[in-house]
């Protein structure tokens, strides 16, 4: 089953007002074609559970090195509300086919589950820079460690406080 | 809501070996599995868990999502253009369906 | 306000002092502020200000993309589309800024929501949209963003004075557990700090509204729901006459304010 839906993207500074297509492939087919796979959902959702398990999967056993000023982890000291907080990562990197960041990983230490993202780079990336929003359950450290192309892992930390706000409503 | 949303802003042209920026923005709750309904049982998680984005057919940036996500996705990458680029964006839901938009961009 | 700064302090909820007065006061918010009025967006983070400056981070986009594929859709046993009698969207710029208005075969004051459901099942004979559907509102936040950046322009004359009244005297009168009045907080104590937030005055000019604790677009009548539960009252429904009149007050209260749907607020 498919569903076609057109939408469109706003007109903003410099890029003009264009149409495009998204094709959706949803709905009971795919939910059928899932339940037949040999997977148990909930195990396949548990992820690590403490930071450390959680970088052990990322990078096994190699140690991190420092990446402050290599890597910067852009996010709020305060965040107004813990459900959608801004977390911007760049590495300075030439990301040229030789020496290129392969993957940034982001953990947050005090969620349920330490995972939030990971951005996968690639030569063709140009510049190893990614932005999206997170949920925080409380104040905690955000974790960066970012993968370069032969081998390295650098790590850099930043602290995030999650306001309690009062108008709950 | 049935179907899910996407916005994507793709410059129209960019000049050769140029690094430009991609937004993109879905629909979507993302049921983190950590919440419980009003009698108690929990929700089941349901999230986007990976996004792709291919340009002219190859793999440029992709990103592996977790309920510590918002609702709502939103994701900012770099892509860097050496020739006239076909962008395909590809949104992967925990219940298999997969949401899909593309771009084009254009060499100044 | 003597007393609720007493019940604010004694419950340990109020700061005088608090670290949202001093950084607001100083700032030029431009069109946010009209002489004493200050729209939620000078009350808000730098981050929730930036999700609402760039159209395309605002997720609130989303449901109005939807929308407007619905004004172009027909629905209903009539077999009608809201474009075959309005044509464009666009047509109904300024018409949102005036809501809530008199109807007169009601009797009572009518909000963009119930405008829109007496579309549906007169004109379309569709069946009405539930108040927090996305469908409804995707819509009523399309309608009202054609009004955006116009100042609300809500008119309390004639028949619409009595219902005025009604709001007015809602926003004055304690309730709940709490005993508070919504002007304790929205008109006595704005720009002071509630806990960690800082008391807004209030202002609607911005919904329907993306806000990050809800994580979606949501009503004015659910953000109403939201104030009364927190002061320990019972909530009205959305859509009451409660809950109509006292909007017809506080938008009345924002008159000159720009028009900011879909606006993203904490």
């Amino acid at each position: 089953m498919r569903e076609t839906s057109t939408m469109q993207q706003s007109a903003l500074s410099g890029i003009t007002r264009r149409r495009f297509v998204v094709t959706v492939a949803a709905g009971s087919a795919a939910a059928a074609a899932l339940a037949m796979l040999p997977i148990d959902p909930v195990a396949a959702q548990e992820g690590p559970k403490t930071l450390d398990e959680a970088i052990k999967a990322a990078i096994g056993d190699r140690q991190p090195a420092d990446g402050a000023g290599v890597i910067s982890l852009d996010v709020p000291q305060i965040a107004e509300n813990g459900n959608t907080v801004p977390l911007s990562v760049a590495v300075d990197s030439p990301m040229t086919a030789e020496d290129y960041v392969r993957t940034v990983h982001l953990f947050a230490d005090g969620n349920p589950r330490p995972g939030v993202i990971a951005f996968n780079f690639t030569p063709r990336s140009g510049r190893a820079e990614a932005a999206t929003r997170m949920r925080l359950a409380r104040t905690q450290n955000v974790v960066a460690l970012a993968e370069l192309s032969d081998g390295r892992v650098l790590m850099t930390q930043a602290e995030v406080k999650v306001t309690i706000g009062g108008c709950g409503g | 809501m049935a179907k899910s949303q996407a916005r994507v802003r793709v410059p129209k042209s960019a000049g050769k070996g140029e690094v430009v920026e991609i937004k993109t923005l879905i629909s979507h709750e993302m049921e983190s599995g950590q919440r419980k309904d009003k009698d108690g049982n929990p929700i089941p998680r349901k999230i986007i868990n990976r996004f792709v984005c291919t340009m002219n057919g190859e793999e440029v940036f992709s990103a592996d999502l977790e309920p510590a996500i918002s609702a709502n996705p939103y994701l900012s990458f770099y892509v860097k253009v050496e020739a006239p680029a076909e962008l395909a964006f590809a949104w992967h839901d925990d219940d298999g369906s997969v949401y899909e938009a593309g771009e084009t961009i254009a060499v100044a | 306000m003597r007393r609720i700064g007493i019940v604010l302090a004694a419950a340990g909820l109020i700061s005088v002092a608090g670290a949202g007065v001093a950084y607001t006061d100083s700032i030029d918010w431009g069109t946010y502020q009209v002489g004493d009025k200050r729209s939620g967006y000078t009350y808000a983070q730098p981050e929730t200000r930036a999700m609402q400056d760039d159209d395309f981070e605002n997720p609130g986009f989303l449901l109005m993309d939807q929308a407007a594929t619905l004004w172009e859709t027909p629905d209903g046993a009539a077999g009608k589309a809201c474009v075959g009698c309005h044509g464009d969207v666009e047509s109904l710029a300024g018409v949102g800024a005036t809501y809530p208005v008199y109807f007169e075969p009601w009797g009572k004051m009518m909000t963009v929501e119930q405008r829109i459901n007496q579309c549906r099942t007169e004109g379309m004979k569709a069946d009405p949209w539930k108040w927090e559907s996305d469908e409804m509102l995707g819509m009523t936040a399309l309608v009202k963003h054609q009004s955006r950046g116009m100042p609300v322009n809500v008119s309390i004359d004639g028949p619409a004075k009595p219902f005025y009244e009604k709001g007015e005297a809602f926003y004055y009168e304690r309730r709940g557990q709490l005993d508070l009045a919504c002007a304790n907080c929205h008109m006595d104590n704005a720009g002071l700090q509630l806990r960690a937030n800082t008391l807004s005055q209030g202002m609607p000019n911005g919904f329907p509204t993306y806000r990050l604790k809800w994580q979606k677009v949501g009503s004015l009548h659910r953000r109403l729901r939201g104030c009364n539960d927190q002061v320990r009252a019972e909530p009205y429904e959305r859509g009451s006459d409660e809950y109509v009149n006292l909007e017809l007050f506080i938008m009345h209260r924002a008159n000159g304010l720009p028009v900011e749907t879909p606006a993203v607020r904490n």
